[in-house]
């Protein structure tokens, strides 16, 4: 039980995806016009979060490695259906206000991050609740930004007109969202600064998507970086090893 | 006549109007991530057009060949996501193969669009907003086209600004969104053109 509350703390705290871990960016900006929204986007992620890592952990023996992530592609993709219709049955409004962020649930990072990181190596147990927590991080997260949006850019909270100054539109709009995750950012890297500062381990703090996230490009920067600086280290390391060589020689040669 | 008429605005709208990425959040990853020079922005650009026209085409195709007939309407969450992953798979190995210039100018960039939001977003929107195969296609390059400037113009700003002094904690990640944030401001202006 004990691990099952740890996974929970992980996933809304500690490694909260959306806050410390800076995944799934593309939801995070287009739905929060209201806070409403990103509640019902939260949770729908969260549904199809809980039920594919539920799933993936069950089958783990099963998928061959080789074929692992189109295996996940198809049982998040399910997942995401499933909802998809049940939204449009049961919750109309919802469904039209979220639109084509619905079927999109299928490319989220955290999904798939999840079922690679934690739901293939670990029991089915431990990986609902890591589900559960990662989608509740995600739900508080998104659902706070649309407080935030909601009240500067239409002075209102949950929908409701609070008439206490004149909104901010532009807050509502596109261009709102890119300023709110900046600001989000820009507190981020203080937190780390002054973190680093004292001595403290912040490496879990990131901005922007850590290797084991299949399907976003964010660490594309680096690999592409990588490909344009292959050829001057391998001279450096060309270098390198002549020098060691050279040093290797002159020391039989003194030896001698 | 009218049907190039209505092909012209598909390509106005989805270039400018609702920019994919300043408008509808869609393919933020690569934005953001492979916009730091110009040259391998142009390069994201070019793979990202090259893929979505392709991409909306054979999913425009299967919609109205394989899944309407057969009444499956809803698998095309399912259906185009393989289909997309499938097809730049295959791309890759023909280009390899076959078009060695190609491949060595988008080769690098092919893998990394490959489950790319903007793909499968590009596919869901021409269902949703019933377009045919040819509007379908149109309304897909001129998306991938809206991307491309986009993050050109981004990566040429960030190769302006690399150097300024700005406070600390502002530094790398806020800076690109707080310019992505004022380019979407500029490209409100083109909602005039609707």
């Amino acid at each position: 039980m004990s691990k099952s509350l740890e996974r929970l703390y992980n996933g809304l705290v500690k490694e909260n995806p959306t806050l410390v871990l800076m995944l799934g960016m593309c939801p995070t900006l287009a739905v929060t016009t209201s806070a409403y929204n990103g509640l019902g986007m939260g949770l729908t992620t969260t549904a199809v979060l809980a039920m594919s890592n539920m799933i993936i952990s069950m089958l783990r023996k099963v998928i061959p490695d080789k074929i692992r992530i189109p295996s996940f592609i198809v049982i998040i993709a399910t997942f995401v259906t499933l909802m998809q219709l049940l939204l449009q049955a049961y919750m109309p409004d919802l469904y039209k206000s979220l639109g084509i962020y619905i079927p999109l649930i299928v490319v989220n990072c955290i999904i798939l991050g999840r079922a690679e990181a934690y739901a293939y190596k670990n029991p089915v147990i431990p990986s609902l609740f890591d589900g559960i927590g990662m989608g509740l991080g995600f739900t508080v997260s998104l659902t706070l930004i649309g407080i935030v949006r909601e009240f500067i850019g239409g002075c209102s909270f949950f929908g409701n007109e609070l008439g206490w100054f004149a909104p901010v539109g532009i807050f509502k709009m596109a261009p709102g969202a890119f300023f709110v995750l900046a600001l989000l950012c820009a507190i981020q890297n203080k937190i780390k600064i002054e973190g680093a500062k004292k001595g403290k381990d912040v490496s879990k703090i990131q901005s922007g998507c850590n290797s084991d996230c299949a399907n976003c490009a964010i660490d594309c920067e680096k690999r592409i970086d990588d490909i344009e600086i292959t050829q001057e280290d391998i001279d450096s390391t060309a270098k390198i090893n002549a020098a060691a060589i050279e040093k290797e020689l002159a020391a039989k040669g003194g030896e001698k | 006549m009218i049907q190039v008429k209505e092909l012209l605005a598909i390509l106005i709208a989805s270039s400018l109007v609702s920019n994919v990425v300043l408008s509808q959040f869609l393919g933020l990853c690569p934005f953001l991530g492979v916009s730091k020079k110009i040259k391998t922005a142009a390069g994201m650009g070019g793979a990202v057009v090259f893929v979505i026209t392709l991409s909306s085409a054979v999913a425009g195709c299967i919609y109205q060949y394989l899944l309407v007939p057969m009444n499956m309407e809803y698998m095309q969450t399912i259906v185009f996501i393989l289909v997309i992953a499938a097809l730049v798979q295959f791309v890759e190995m023909f280009l390899k193969k076959f078009v060695d210039s190609l491949y060595k100018a988008l080769g690098v960039y092919l893998p990394l669009i490959t489950t790319n939001c903007a793909v499968l977003g590009v596919a869901l929107t021409n269902v949703q907003k019933e377009y045919g195969i040819l509007a379908g296609t149109v309304n897909g390059f001129a998306t991938a086209l809206g991307f491309c400037i986009a993050i050109i113009i981004l990566a040429g700003i960030r190769e302006k600004t690399e150097y300024n002094d700005f406070p600390e904690a502002v530094k790398g990640m806020p800076m690109v969104l707080i310019t992505a944030g004022l380019m979407a401001i500029a490209f409100c202006g083109f909602a005039v053109l609707n």
